[in-house]
């Protein structure tokens, strides 16, 4: 029975991922709780007038009991509907989800952009291990690797946007109403950000599973029968590397949740993370809190899709080895 | 034990000797970087002449006789704030690292050594506080909170700790199974004596490595949340806020930019290969965290990028 132990890892995976967006939920809530003094006089700050503080506790519901009060915003998250924003009365929704769209799309650009180029790149510099693309490669990931997103950023700005070359704009700027789509142009510098943010990571995942993959016997014996080189990584090497891969692609995607939100800021892109700092600021504590939910679960769920892949692709691993993870 | 055959007689062969050497260089070139830049930020404040809050000149003033790295939007000296810009980033960033080392550490061994439910219980803990996307909460509690030096120290410190403890568990699991430990339990060594006295030294390399590495992300992590104007006390001169409050000026006096930018990828390329040369070099010792042919499996089981020190700094920073 293989499939038995994998059905249940896999219940555990979702049940565990389920426990933690709850957990998430709890404390995002009870981060708001923590608010020192009255959360309505530290929303308003030196704006507090008796009827805002009056508007803003209604909102807020804090003469209600807490949990009645975590019960009422969680049901708001699931039925859609999270409550109005404390700073101009939208609805949290319409505000965060354009700003969503517009993170998505510069995820799947950056998606597009860096994983065939940098499992490519993995795949080279494994066939020339010890050569001089593979040592320099190796270099430039473990330099790349090391270097905060903003500086990434920056230094991209200063090559590519200022007197030096001043090829694209350092700022994306969006006219309101218009999408990001419409300027393709204010899209490439922040997706070459985190193109190259996440081009070590899948380098190197890549570079160390095909390694593993060719030294192995059934390559040697290809290789001995005078296969050629393409048809060795491609119908040999890359198959049996995927698993590892693909995990790290899904993980890579997982940490860029976290990661747009200091790239954006970089650009000044209109997107969640951009949103969130807004918030932050405004301490809008609606919008922070629909915008953290929404980057956890996207988090957690790419987690848990990272781990199902690892195990659908590797249905060697014993069920003893599953139930430990 | 065929693999510890093997090992050792890779290190013997005259090209493994030779990378190895090789890498130690690379580390201690890396080494010599960070301790620079550290030394640097640290002997800073004595060596500036002008205040880093005195108001020398008009904003973003190319670079003069007066200031040789122009002025910042407000018109102070750069080069006297970038002298003691490192100061709180780098106080920071040690404390972070060594507060979550430490715990880190201590949560590993007591897993690896004890083994069975008290390992399981912690493990279960560990594995929860990772699927939480850590930066995005730690924003979280920034922003209500309020930015103080010691809500972000302990943010940072709480999101070393489980990766620590994975790696330092990982190596802890090993050197409990072997002869001298089993000789001291046989012999009524109390527990607390073991763990300090017997596995404790035998964990130094590795220890080492995840020093190098925290400290890399955790310079990385601070640094961000000054560029996003998280810092506690904004009067502080901050290599992170500084990238931020002069970018407006870019074309006029990109100096003010560019170099807290260069210092910090300066010192985090530093740090970053020290770290990895230190692990690679672990190899093939009894204690290094990749000698360990199951650390493949669990690659591939794909719990964590983390055993496998050929990812020094190369994690997934959640």
């Amino acid at each position: 029975m293989v499939s038995s132990p994998m059905l249940r890892f896999t219940i555990r995976r979702v049940f565990l991922g389920a426990l933690t967006l709850l957990a998430v939920c709890v404390i995002v809530f009870a981060a708001t709780q923590i608010l020192p003094g009255d959360a309505a006089r530290a929303v308003l700050g030196r704006n507090a007038t008796p009827e805002r503080l009056m508007e803003i506790r209604a909102q807020l519901q804090l003469d209600r009991p807490m949990i009645i009060q975590f019960w009422s915003w969680f049901s708001g998250i699931l039925t859609g509907d999270p409550g109005q924003s404390l700073v101009n009365g939208m609805r949290v929704i319409d505000i965060v989800y354009p700003r969503a769209v517009n993170s998505a799309v510069l995820l799947v650009l950056t998606f597009l952009a860096s994983v065939p180029l940098s499992i490519a790149l993995g795949v080279i510099a494994a066939l020339y291990v010890g050569r001089v693309v593979d040592t320099s490669l190796s270099v430039i990931a473990l330099a790349l690797a090391a270097l905060p997103e903003f500086v990434v950023g920056i230094l991209l700005i200063l090559l590519l946007s200022t007197s030096l070359f001043h090829i694209f704009p350092a700022v994306s700027l969006v006219p309101p109403g218009s999408s990001v789509l419409q300027n393709p142009i204010i899209l490439v510098m922040p997706v070459l950000t985190l193109s190259v943010v996440c081009f070590p990571y899948l380098f190197r995942m890549t570079r160390s599973a095909v390694l593993e993959v060719l030294a192995s016997e059934y390559i040697e014996m290809a290789r001995l029968k005078g296969i050629s080189t393409l048809r060795l990584v491609f119908l040999h090497a890359l198959p049996n590397a995927l698993a590892p891969v693909v995990q790290v692609v899904a993980l890579t995607l997982a940490y860029l949740a976290g990661g747009v939100v200091l790239v954006e800021f970089v650009f000044g892109y209109p997107g969640i993370g951009q949103g969130l700092l807004d918030a932050v600021v405004a301490r809008d504590i609606p919008v922070i809190q629909l915008t953290v939910l929404l980057l956890a679960t996207v988090y957690v769920l790419l987690n848990l899709v990272a781990d199902l892949i690892a195990m659908l692709l590797t249905p060697k691993m014993s069920a003893r080895q599953w139930q430990t993870t | 034990m065929a693999n510890d055959l093997i090992s050792k007689n890779r290190s013997g062969s005259g090209y493994a000797l030779w990378r190895r050497m090789s890498e130690l260089k690379a580390g201690l070139v890396g080494l010599a970087i960070g301790l620079i830049i550290i030394g640097g930020a640290l002997i800073g404040p004595l060596l500036a002449t002008v205040s880093p809050t005195d108001f020398v000149g008009a904003p973003f003033d190319p670079p003069s006789q007066d200031a040789m790295l122009g002025t910042d939007f407000m018109g102070r000296d750069v080069l006297s704030r970038v002298l003691h810009g490192g100061t709180q980033i780098l106080g920071l960033s040690a404390l972070a690292t060594v507060i979550g080392v430490l715990i880190g550490t201590l949560l590993g061994i007591v897993g690896g050594y004890l083994k069975g439910r008290t390992d399981d219980i912690i493990m279960r803990l560990l594995d929860v506080a990772m699927a939480f996307p850590q930066t995005v909460l730690a924003l979280l509690f920034i922003s209500i909170v309020g930015p103080k030096s010691w809500l972000i120290a302990i943010l940072v410190a709480a999101i070393h700790i489980p990766q620590v403890a994975r790696v330092m568990r990982s190596v802890a699991l090993r050197v409990s199974e072997e002869d001298y430990i089993r000789y001291a339990e046989a012999i009524g060594v109390s527990m607390t004596r073991i763990i300090t006295r017997e596995i404790l030294p035998n964990l130094t390399a590795p220890l080492m490595v995840e020093l190098g590495l925290r400290f890399t992300y955790s310079i990385a992590l601070i640094a961000g949340l000054g560029f996003l104007g998280l810092m506690a006390d904004p009067s502080i001169p901050d290599w992170g806020m500084m990238v931020n409050e002069n970018r407006i000026g870019l074309l006029s006096n990109a100096w003010a930019v560019a170099t807290p930018v260069l210092i910090l990828a300066v010192l985090t390329i530093g740090t970053n290969i020290f770290a990895d040369s230190l692990g690679r070099s672990n190899r093939g010792m009894p204690s290094g965290p990749a000698d360990d042919p199951k650390d493949d499996e669990k690659l591939s089981a794909g719990k964590t990028l983390e055993t496998n020190s050929d990812n020094a700094a190369g994690e997934i920073r959640g």
